[in-house]
Parts: C-alpha cells; sequence; structure tokens
C-alpha cells in the first residue's frame, strides 16, 4: 500500500505546519528584524541597527531586570528543590523498611497529593491570592495574625529589599509539590538492594541521602533545574498582577518580561521591547547551555 | 486517597521499625529514625498547613462581609453569604469569564490534540524527504521564550483580522502548544508495535483510517498525558490573552478577568465579592484536581521527564 502516502503525509502535515509557521516562527524572526529599528507601530519601521541594544546597555530598568532574574535563577531552583528533594525523601525512603520494602512515612499519599495541589492553580490566579495573604493591614493573612498579636504589620510587597523574596516565597509554594512527585518518580526506579546493601554497612539516613539516592538522582536533578531556571526567566503573570505597580515598588520587582509588555504596549516602544525580547532569548540561551556543560557528568548505571 | 486519619501525631515520635533493639548499633539506628522521622513529619503538616491555609482562609472569607474581613480574619463567617458569590457571578462578570475560559480551552485542547497527534504521527512513522527538518523545526520552539515573539505576534494576529477574538487566541494557544505536544507524541507513536499497522494496511485500511481507528486508540496513555498538560498550560494562561484580548472585556477569560478584578477594583472595597471571586476560580480546579490526581501527578511529571 505506498500509493497515496505524499498525499496522506501532506494532508496531515498541511495544517499544524501552517498554524506553527504563522504563530510562532514568523513572529520569532520578525522579532529579531524588529529589534533593529525604531518601530512605533505607525508607518514604516525605520532600520536603527544596533541603536536599541546601546539604548538597553544604559538602561537602568533593563539592569534591575536582569539583576533580579540572577537572583530567581540561583534562588528558584536552590530553594525549591532543596525543600522538595527533602521532602521526597521523608515520602519514599524516611519510613524506613517494612517487609523489604522501603516506604515512606506515614500519610505520604496525603501530603503527595496536599503539596501538588498549588501546580494546577493558574499562576495569575494564585497571584490574586497572594495579594490577598500578604495585604499590609489586618485584612491581609499573615498581618491580620500579627497584628492580633500586637505586633507591627510586615510590609512585604512594599518594602523594596522585601518584594523579591516575597515573590520568590509565592513561586516556591507552587513549584515544591510537583518537584516531590518529580522527585519521587525518580526515587521509586531506585532499586531497593542498593538501599539494603547500604544499610548493611551501617550507612546512616544522612549518608544514605547523600550517597545513594542523590547521585542516582542526578538526571531528574538536571530536568528540575533547568524547568526552574526557565520559570525564573518566565515570571510575567506573578509580577504583573502581585507586585505593586507591575515591577515596583520602585522596580524593585520587576523582570524583563514585564519591561518587554511595559515598553511594548504601554509605551508603544515595539522596536526597543522586541530588542529586550532577543537580550531575553540570548539569557535564555546561555543559562540553559551552561546549565547542561556544568551538570554533565557520568551517569550511575544500575 | 488518604484520608485524615493517616495525618501522623506530630512530634510523638513514630519512628518505624517495630521490633525491639537487640544491640546498641539496632537502638542507635532507631533512636535515629525516630528523631529524623519526627523532625521530618513537623516540616511536613507545616507544609501541608502552609499550602492549604490561604486557600481555606480565601473559601470562609467568600462568605464574610467587610466588617468580618477585618475585624476577625480566623474566625468562621457569621452566615452563609451567598449574594457575595452571586454579586461576582454577574456583576463582576466572573460567570461570563468562566465559560469565555472554558471555551476557549475546549477548543484549543481539541485543536492541540488533533494537529499535535496527526503532525507527530507522520512525523514518527513516515519517511519522506524533510522528515527531519519539519521535525526540528517543531522541537526547537521548545526552546524559545514566548516573550521574544510577543510584540511581533500581537501584529500578525492583528493584520490577520483575529485580534479581540476567541478564534484568534485559540488558533495561537494551538500554535504555542504544538512544539512539546509533538515532541512527546512522536516519542509515543514511535514506541507502538508496527506489526497491528501492518495488519491494517494488508486489510486494505487506508492511512487515514489506520490512524484513527488503529493508531489513536492504542496511544491513549500518551495522549492522557500531553492531554492534561495542555489543559492545565491553556487554562493557566495570562499573558496571550492579555495582549489579544486587551480591547474585548466581554471576551476576557478567567485569569485575565480575576486578575483585573483585583488590581483595578482592589481599592473599591468589594472585599467580600473579590474573596467570592476568586474561590470561583480555585474550587473547579480543586475539585478537578481531586478527581483525578493520579492522572494528573502522572501526566505532569510523564511531560517533564520525556
Amino acid at each position: 500500500m505506498r500509493q497515496g502516502k505524499y498525499p496522506f503525509v501532506i494532508g496531515f502535515l498541511a495544517l499544524p505546519v501552517l498554524l506553527y509557521s504563522v504563530f510562532v516562527i514568523a513572529p520569532y524572526v520578525q522579532a529579531f528584524q524588529l529589534a533593529m529599528t525604531n518601530w512605533r507601530g505607525v508607518g514604516a519601521p525605520e532600520w536603527v541597527g544596533f541603536d536599541n541594544f546601546q539604548r538597553l546597555f544604559e538602561d537602568e530598568a533593563f539592569w534591575k531586570a536582569v539583576q533580579h532574574h540572577g537572583i530567581l535563577l540561583l534562588a528558584l531552583p536552590l530553594i525549591t528543590i532543596a525543600i522538595a528533594l527533602y521532602f521526597a525523601f521523608m515520602l519514599n525512603v524516611g519510613g524506613g523498611s517494612r517487609s523489604g520494602q522501603r516506604v515512606g512515612v506515614r500519610g505520604s499519599g496525603f501530603y503527595r497529593v496536599v503539596f501538588f495541589f498549588p501546580q494546577v492553580l493558574a499562576v495569575a490566579i494564585i497571584a490574586v491570592l497572594f495579594q490577598m495573604v500578604y495585604r499590609p493591614n489586618e485584612s491581609g493573612l499573615i498581618n491580620g495574625v500579627l497584628m492580633k498579636l500586637g505586633l507591627d504589620p510586615v510590609f512585604f510587597l512594599i518594602r523594596p529589599n522585601l518584594a523579591l523574596w516575597s515573590i520568590i516565597g509565592v513561586l516556591v509554594w507552587q513549584a515544591v509539590g510537583f518537584y516531590v512527585v518529580l522527585f519521587s518518580a525518580g526515587m521509586a526506579s531506585i532499586p531497593t538492594e542498593i538501599y539494603e546493601a547500604a544499610e548493611m554497612d551501617g550507612a546512616s539516613r544522612v549518608t544514605l541521602f547523600f550517597r545513594v539516592t542523590l547521585p542516582l538522582l542526578w538526571d531528574t536533578l538536571q530536568v528540575a533545574w533547568v524547568y526552574l531556571g526557565i520559570a525564573a526567566f518566565d515570571c510575567f503573570a506573578i509580577v504583573a498582577v502581585l507586585s505593586v505597580d507591575s515591577g515596583g515598588p520602585d522596580g524593585a520587582t520587576t523582570v524583563l518580561a514585564v519591561e518587554i509588555y511595559r515598553n511594548a504596549f504601554t509605551y508603544s516602544r515595539f522596536g526597543y521591547a522586541s530588542a529586550m525580547g532577543v537580550a531575553l532569548f540570548f539569557l535564555t540561551l546561555t543559562f540553559a547551555a551552561l546549565t547542561l556543560r556544568v551538570s554533565k557528568r557520568e551517569s550511575v548505571e544500575y | 486517597m488518604t484520608t485524615k486519619t493517616d495525618r501522623p501525631a506530630t512530634g510523638s515520635g513514630t519512628g518505624k521499625p517495630t521490633a525491639g533493639g537487640r544491640n546498641g548499633r539496632d537502638r542507635q539506628v532507631k533512636s535515629e529514625v525516630r528523631l529524623f522521622s519526627s523532625l521530618g513529619h513537623v516540616a511536613l503538616v507545616v507544609w501541608a498547613v502552609i499550602v492549604i491555609v490561604p486557600i481555606l482562609w480565601t473559601f470562609l472569607a467568600s462568605f464574610k462581609n467587610t466588617t468580618e474581613i477585618f475585624s476577625s480574619p480566623w474566625t468562621l463567617p457569621a452566615e452563609l453569604r451567598w449574594e457575595n458569590w452571586s454579586r461576582a457571578w454577574t456583576q463582576a462578570r466572573v460567570g461570563k469569564f468562566f465559560i469565555n475560559s472554558v471555551i476557549v480551552v475546549t477548543c484549543g485542547v481539541a485543536g492541540t490534540m488533533l494537529l499535535g497527534s496527526m503532525a507527530a504521527y507522520v512525523l514518527a512513522r513516515y519517511k519522506f524527504v524533510g522528515n527531519r527538518f519539519v521535525y526540528y523545526l517543531f522541537v526547537s520552539g521548545l526552546a524559545f521564550p514566548v516573550f521574544l515573539a510577543l510584540v511581533p505576534l500581537f501584529f500578525v494576529v492583528d493584520n490577520l483580522g483575529l485580534l479581540n477574538t476567541h478564534t484568534g487566541l485559540v488558533l495561537v494557544y494551538i500554535a504555542y502548544s504544538l512544539p512539546f505536544t509533538v515532541f512527546f507524541l512522536a516519542a509515543f507513536f514511535k514506541t507502538l508495535p508496527t506489526s497491528v499497522a501492518e495488519a491494517g494496511m494488508i486489510d486494505g485500511c487506508s492511512h487515514t483510517r489506520l490512524f484513527f481507528q488503529v493508531m489513536l486508540p492504542m496511544a491513549k496513555p500518551g495522549l492522557i498525558s500531553v492531554g492534561i498538560f495542555n489543559i492545565i498550560g491553556q487554562w493557566s494562561q495570562y499573558q496571550l490573552p492579555l495582549v489579544l484580548l486587551s480591547n474585548a472585556e466581554d471576551k476576557w477569560v478567567l485569569t485575565q478577568g480575576i486578575a483585573d478584578i483585583s488590581t483595578n477594583a482592589g481599592y473599591e472595597a468589594d472585599w467580600s465579592g473579590l474573596f467570592a471571586a476568586l474561590t470561583m476560580a480555585i474550587l473547579p480546579m480543586i475539585l478537578v484536581y481531586a478527581i483525578f490526581q493520579r492522572q494528573i501527578q502522572g501526566g505532569l511529571t510523564a511531560g517533564a521527564l520525556k
């Protein structure tokens, strides 16, 4: 039945490729062109070469955003992975062994379900939720309690040096459950005999964790780090909705996505916004390449 | 699902091994286990509380009036004020936004699954000129941040006359969901046995029929995983509707609508209405998650590890 292969192949590919080319490929290509113009939405785009990039390097808001990505890039994966690893270890191995089978602590199933839950909520909805939680007066969840206890309220989103960390807190709150489940899947595939052998040799829990679990989980950890890194580059919804004045106070929480949105759709600086997009593209690419490079090592066979 | 009775007794040291320690080492291991276990239990309970409390608090506040919200953040509402809910549903148009989201995500995911599985199938199982090129074209989309393309995308959609329409948003959702869908499903179709397909061919089955009646049913587990991934992704989408539906308030999706209520109307102090709106956005997700949690967890992690 060889006849009719090409019409079939073309028939099946035509629509997906068309949609993808029009809405994904073409805009990406255009972004690089637009970045070289000073287009403001009307008339023909005027070619300005690398002017936008030069301006970018002198733009304080841009550097602030890049700096915040740096902080996010370190803090978000480190905190999330540390917490998630600890919980995953508790839930899968922490309960000792029962009739030769390694088990988690009691209630593992319950925790796995509850922790994962924030993952299915939309980030924009979570941002609105935490706006309520962080409110600076007695109507906020945290400050309501603090003030009832006679303490001073904490201005989570208003104090510049606290605002970014408040946002990181929300991102961690959302992400931990997913990585607990991800690491659990990784841990489940580690053979029990390895643990038994190690325990026979008198290894403690801590040793088990660092010498057995961690090395055997390396591939999963790498995936987690890349995913969280990408999340650190793309936290538009949470910053746009949760922070004061989308990225405030005074730029203390701004990220590139927010600056791109602001420049394009508030100030109509489409060329300049595209230049920021291109910068973001190269930053993401550099991050991915570096991560894969740094974390490259012999994977342990078992 | 585990019930409340499984909740550990915190701090009481419920270390597992039950047999009495026979020698020193055993006892040492046991106490170590106990300490580790109880510390871990405390941490687990604390995190569970941190996850549950904000959501529970929002739910309770949706029945309170403004005085109660300010004066007693931790008490139960004096009565169930459903009028908060109806006010949010109609006046704040949460109902409208909700239905819009359902329409857009239904069409978006259906389109993504159909087109994505068609492309993935052809790319995975047919040899033809340009196969690899098209495949890498799709997969390369995984590496790019959406924000790079945001500005030109706006004008592409505008030029097609699709700005501020659900059709435009649906098509964009499909296009941006294709890279992962094709990547994941192509790998899946490759693993399916060729013998069944060959048998179908010998029986005179056409390529199209073979796909819809034989291959798609066989690929069901993969379709479910990637389907869940797409539903959650498209339902949670905020930046694309914000850009593509900005001037059509009656077309807004839920995330956009709720975010707008909170940023713009937040100071007008319809606190209970805002809490009710928020609850309405959260509650359906809790219900769906509670019912399908196994599939959702499996689907999302399978998606991540592929």
